[in-house]
Formats: C-alpha cells, structure tokens, sequence
C-alpha cells in the first residue's frame, strides 16, 4: 500500500502561477497574496534529508484499508482580476482510506472547503492531481461529473440551505436513487428511500417522506443530507463542517451516525472543521491547514496531545477548556502560544516564506522568505516548520533519537 | 453590591398560533448582579433568546409576555424599575443606554448599505446628547477598545472579517456605556482562535468598565470558562442554576449531566461520551411535570407530577445551587441514558 506522497512528482509541474498577468502590478489583496515560487524539488525533497520515499511518513489512516482516493500536489489558484491571484491551496497531498476517517482542520479561509470541492470535482486543480481508486480524476464533461459523482459524494456545513426548501424529503433522496442506483420501478426507488431513511435513523420513514425541511429539525435535516449522500452508494464521503450548524448536543450523535456508516459501508471519509476537538474522537488522522498549505499531519490522539507546529499549538491552546476554570480567560492572557499568537485583527497568511510567520511567535528572518515543506518528524507524523527544534523539541528528539 | 441589576421574576412568555399557545418561557426565575457574567445555556428552541428579548420587551406578537417582572437596578437611576411597566419613551432610554444586546448573528444585524462609523454614530446620536465631534471621537475609541484600526472606521460590513464584524458589533454595544449587556451567541459563527480572542476581550472589557453579561449559548463548554453562574435552560424552563465550579464538578439534574457528556474535550484522558439521545418536546401542549422526561435516564412515574421548581441542592450546601429535580442528587450514580430507537448513540465515536 502506497501513502500518497510516496507518489512521484509528474515531472516537468509548476506548482505555483502565481505571477500576475500582464500589468498585474497591483498590490495584492491582504491574505490573499501569491508567495514565493518554491520549486517542486525543494517542496519534496528539502536540504539535509535524503529523497528516499522510505523516509517520508506514513498515514495511520492506512491501516483502517486501501487507499481510495489521493489528492497529489494540488494548487488551486483564483483568479480575482486585476492580475491578483488568490492562491487557496498549495501542494496538498494526502490519502483518504476506506473506512478510515481523515479530519481536515483550519479556520475559515484557510482553504480546506476548497480542498473538499477538489476532490468532489466542482472545481479543476490549478495544478497537482486528484486519482480515485488508482485511475487520474478528469472532471471534463457533465458525464465524467456524473460518473465522479455517482463514487465522490459532498456534504455540506448547512442544512438550511442545502435542502431544497419547496421539495419534500422523498423529493430530494428519489432523485438521486433514480440517477445513480438506476432504479426502474416506483416501488423499487420507493424501497430503496425507506432503506436510507433508515440508515440515517430517521424512522419510521414513512413519517419523513413527505415533510418539508422547514418541517425539520437542523439534525433531521443534516440526517437527510447524508442519506442523499449515501444515495449514490458513494466510497467517499467528503463532510464539509457537517456538524457545525448544530447544537452541542447533537453534534455528538450526529458524529456517532457518521461514524457507524463510515463502518458499514467501508467510507473513506474526509471530515472537515474547525473544531479540533472533535477530530480527536472522530478521526484516525488529523491534517491542519494554514494559508492554503498542511502545516502538520498526524495520528489525531498524538497530533492534538503534542501539536509540533506553532499553529497547531495556536489551535489546540484555543479550544474551550473546562477543567481548566476561567483561568486564560479570567486572566486576561491566553495561555503561551495562544496569546503569542495573537494578531492584530485582520492579519491574514504572510505573503512570503512560511503562512504562519505573520502571527507566529517564533518565526525568524528564513520563516519570512523561505516557505518551510512539510517534513517528516516521526513515522507518522510531518510538519512544515523551520523553528520545530524549538516549537517541538521533545517530538524532534524523539524522532531523531528513535529512528522510525 | 447585595440586590442584583436585573431580577427576572416569574417570567412567562408564550406565542400566540392558531393552534394554541407555545410556551417559550414557563416561570423564570434569574438575577444578574453586578460585574457578573452569567451564562444561559440550552438547546435551539429551549427558549433562551426568547428569555433574553422578553425581558427587554424587545419581542413583537404573536410573543406575549404572560407573567412575572423585570426589575432593573442601574447606577445612573435612582430607583429600581420595572421594565414590564414602562412606557415607550422610558423603554426607549432603558434600551441601548442601560441594557446593551450583541445580536447573534453579526452578518445580518450590521446594515450593509452604511459604513461602520456611521452605524456608530447613528447609536451614539439616538442615545446621548453629544455634539458631532463628541461621537466621532467616540466611534473612533471603540474602536480602539475592540482592537480593530481607526481606519477600518470607513469600510462596509461586507469588507471585514465574521470576526471583526463580531467587534464591531459589540463596540456598537459598549458605545452608550451600558450597564447590562446582553450577549446572543456572540461567538458562535467564528472559529476557535477568533472566539477565543473575542472571550478574552469581552471579559477585559467587564473587568475595565464594570458591565454585567447575560451570556447566551448552546456550548456548554465555552460557559464554563467564561461564566461565573451558568443557568441551565429547556423547554422553557430553567432545571439547574449554579456557579460554573459547580456545574463541572458536581452538576446535579440529569440534563446539566448529559450536556457535560456530549462535547469532546481536547484535553486529559478520552472519555467515554453519551450524549443525550431523543430531541426536546413539542412546546405546543407539554405534558405536566419535567419536561425533560422523555430523555432522561433517571425517570420515574413521580416525575409527571412534580412542579418544577428550583431548590437548593441539599441544606449544607451552597443555596445558589438550585436544582429543579427533586430526585436526582449530587451522590446519585450515574445512569446509562435511555436510548431512544430512533436515535441510538453510541457509547464511544472513534475506536
């Protein structure tokens, strides 16, 4: 089984077009700004670390079962006019394996929504390569996105708005069923909704069919938004923050239904948030985006209880913390990185060198030049940071002084 | 400071549908003292903002205010009001000038077509008397106090972050220097990093002007940092008021102990969550004693019948602790929650 960066470059890929059209002179809007070219090599294969594929880390969530779908050095650039680009992803690589659960984790604008429209082929990679089941993805006709469609399903952060508000609920899963699962009769689709209904524990589906969503709850909602998913009898599932919209007190059970299809129909499963916590209990490997780039990767429980990445650190020093009572709050300051971290309102992804070092505490003169690859601190984990010898010297020594 | 700020007394409210009365806010008893964060926690549709405008009289029909008072006690009045009997032009100096709210949703309660200064202004004008150059000045400043540059003053809610957005909302808030400020949600469509400093910003703001929060939320772990009391809400109803030490060590009614168990928590050993499975009643015609019956994992046949009152824990402990389930006590071992067929969780996520 490969991990997805053992995958080699296709030769002769310019990650980055980052440079302006003609007479693209103008100041780039803040956080949005293109960063210096690093050459693919450099990305891959830094100074000081053999190129041998051995060396890279692997990903836990490969041993929950084969490798179904890989993104490889995808870019995705945005053209905003005037000759600015907005560089939304830069040289993500990951691996999403059956029935494991791969949690993708940043703050809003950091790219990981884009990221999931990637790969469910709403939009084309600027660069890099997207490969289902071993074969390139090429979204290049309404066939082609049906077919994708019909194996990549998409859901989405608000069940308000991704339900069709004038359709019922057999409306909105018949369709699907019909399309993708080629259902010939009434009383075949008709059989085919009620098993989904069920799957998602809305029952008796009966009661469900013909509501409307304003009819529902914002968890019997999103509960009909995964089975429209599960429709098409997809092997990827991309969530798109599925939980967020919801109550605390449903999240939970929400996250325990994914769960348990993600068991029962062998899903590879990209569960994407904000909520750092919650990818401890729910996912098997955790990767944190920054600036449009991984930052970090790793096993979640080992990620989140030792963050080697200044950002990492940020995020996790962030989270609620009720057994620690009103301290950081009450106090005034954040806990180190935290309030280190701290930017001034507005402060987006540095426009050279590495994303963080605008906000990072310990970014120095080559964090603000040179973009830092993700490198490989354990057998299992990476980071793209200059300053780990200090931001994570325990994980650093760890790696170095245990081999893999 | 002994008598609280604001005293919500017995206060009912309910809408008004063709199909009879939803009952929003059965008898709700809560004080807010002075320099206090209190947080008011429940689901969507627990009744929680509706406790909140009510008490402002910000509600409009089909919402009626069916019972209880509203007593506020500021620095500036001489003395306590209620605000069930006030006037319009009493109310209008009350709102905005004495109680503050930072609306839930930032995106939608900022005019789009106005500028942040002259949305500033507008509040500043509506509410003192200062001349032009007085509210400039001022606008500028609260800026200063939320962190965000003077020159943001001209740009449109559309050309600033959710999270600065939030601020300029709750700059909007502090512009008439309330004593009370009302916060619904204030923090929930932002990301952690975001959130946190919006917190840690809000409390040092208290701290420096010596204003009192009615914090509202449905994340039970974000009030046990901030808050110092935290009032428990369903259906309508409050089941448990204590200090936030209290509520995380050792919370009493069954719904306060399910909350506790559905959030992951980042930090210390994995726990095993539950959750709390089923979803809350219809408010349409609930049936009498606990509304959180059908849920609970505790319940018995004496549960229809009781009144739903808050009481002290037990006599030695402290009397701000207030539960309103007579039978379920702090030493009551926990129970494995019903598992509603329709909705079974299971005991642990990830393997």
């Amino acid at each position: 089984m490969t991990s997805p960066t053992d995958t080699p470059q296709p030769p002769g890929r310019t990650p980055h077009r980052s440079a302006p059209r003609p007479g693209g002179e103008t100041p780039l809007v803040p956080g949005a700004s293109p960063r210096t070219p690093v050459p693919p090599e450099a990305r891959e294969a830094p100074q000081g670390r053999p190129p041998a594929r051995e060396a890279r880390e692997r990903s836990v969530a490969a041993e929950r079962g084969p490798l179904a779908m890989e993104a490889v050095s995808l870019d995705k650039d945005f053209r905003l006019g005037r000759g600015e680009v907005l560089h939304a992803v830069r040289g993500v690589s990951f691996g999403l394996y059956r029935g494991a659960v791969v949690a993708l984790v940043g703050e809003s604008g950091s790219g990981k929504s884009t990221v999931a429209r990637l790969l469910a082929g709403q939009e084309h990679p600027t660069g890099g390569s997207i490969r289902l089941d071993g074969e390139p993805v090429e979204v290049s006709s309404r066939r082609a996105f049906r077919q994708h469609k019909s194996k990549v399903q998409l859901v989405f952060q608000d069940p308000f708005s991704s339900l069709n508000p004038v359709h019922t609920v057999r409306y909105h899963l018949e369709r699907p069923v019909k399309l993708h699962r080629g259902t010939r009769s009434a009383d075949e689709t008709a059989r085919e909704v009620t098993a989904l209904l069920e799957q998602v524990r809305l029952t008796p589906a009966g009661k469900f069919l013909p509501k409307f969503p304003h009819e529902l709850s914002g968890g019997q909602r999103q509960r009909v938004s995964f089975a429209r998913a599960l429709a098409a009898r997809p092997r990827v599932l991309l969530a798109d923050e599925p939980v967020s919209m919801l109550d605390v007190s449903i999240r939970l059970e929400m996250l325990s239904l994914l769960d348990d299809l993600r068991r029962r129909f062998q899903l590879a499963l990209l569960y994407i948030t904000h909520d750092i916590a919650s990818a401890r209990y729910f996912a098997d490997e955790v990767l944190v985006m920054y600036g449009g780039e991984i930052v970090e990767r790793g096993p979640a429980e080992e990620l989140t209880q030792s963050p080697a990445h200044p950002y990492t650190q940020l995020l996790v020093a962030s989270a609620p913390d009720p057994d620690n009572l009103g301290s950081a709050l009450r106090g005034g300051t954040a806990p180190g990185a935290a309030a280190a971290g701290r930017r001034p309102a507005g402060t987006g992804p540095a426009a050279t060198g590495c994303p963080f070092s605008a906000r990072c505490p310990l970014a120095d003169d080559r964090c603000r030049t040179d973009d830092p690859p993700l490198r490989r601190v354990s057998a299992v984990r990476a980071a793209a940071c200059w300053r780990l010898d200090v931001a994570a010297p325990g994980i650093l020594a760890q790696s170095q002084g245990g081999g893999t | 400071m002994t008598e609280p700020v604001l005293e919500i007394k017995d206060f009912s409210v309910a809408y008004r549908t063709p199909s009879g009365d939803v009952r929003a806010a059965t008898s709700v008893n809560l004080d807010l003292y002075a320099g206090e964060v209190v947080g008011l926690v429940g689901e969507s549709g627990s009744g929680k903002s509706t406790l909140a405008y009510g008490a402002c009289r910000l509600l409009r029909a089909p919402a009626v205010i069916t019972g209880g008072s509203v007593r506020y006690r500021g620095r500036r009045t001489t003395e306590p009001m209620d605000i069930m009997e006030l006037g319009t032009a009493q109310l209008r100096r009350l709102r905005w000038r004495e109680i503050a709210i930072v609306f839930q949703s930032a995106m939608n309660a900022l005019n789009p077509v106005l500028n942040v200064r002259d949305q500033i202004l507008d509040a500043i004008h509506a509410h003192l008397r200062v001349s032009r150059d007085e509210a400039a000045a001022k606008a500028g400043s609260l800026l200063d106090l939320v962190g965000i540059p003077r020159s943001r003053l001209r740009a449109y809610p559309h050309e600033l972050s959710g999270g600065m957005r939030q601020r300029v909302m709750i700059a909007m808030a502090l512009a008439t220097d309330p004593e009370v400020v009302i916060m619904d949600e204030p923090t929930t469509a932002l990301d952690v990093v975001v959130q946190r400093d919006i917190l840690a910003q809000i409390v040092e703001l208290k701290e420096r002007l010596g204003f009192s929060i009615l914090f509202i939320t449905h994340d039970l772990s974000l009030l046990l940092e901030l808050a110092d009391r935290i009032a428990v809400m369903y259906a309508g109803q409050l089941l448990e008021v204590g200090t936030a030490q209290q509520l995380q060590h050792s919370p009493v009614h069954p719904y306060t102990r399910g909350l506790l168990n559905s959030f992951p928590s980042l930090r210390g050993a994995r726990r095993e969550l539950a959750g709390i499975p089923g979803s809350p009643p219809d408010l349409h015609d609930p049936p009498p004693g606990c509304p959180f019956l059908p849920r609970c994992g505790y319940a018995t046949q004496a549960c229809t019948e009781i009144d739903m009152n808050l009481a002290p824990i037990a006599p030695a402990s402290d009397p701000g602790h207030v539960t309103a389930c007579p039978f379920v006590g702090p030493d009551t071992p926990a129970v494995q929650a019903i598992a509603d067929q329709s909705a079974t969780t299971e005991t642990e996520l990830a393997t």
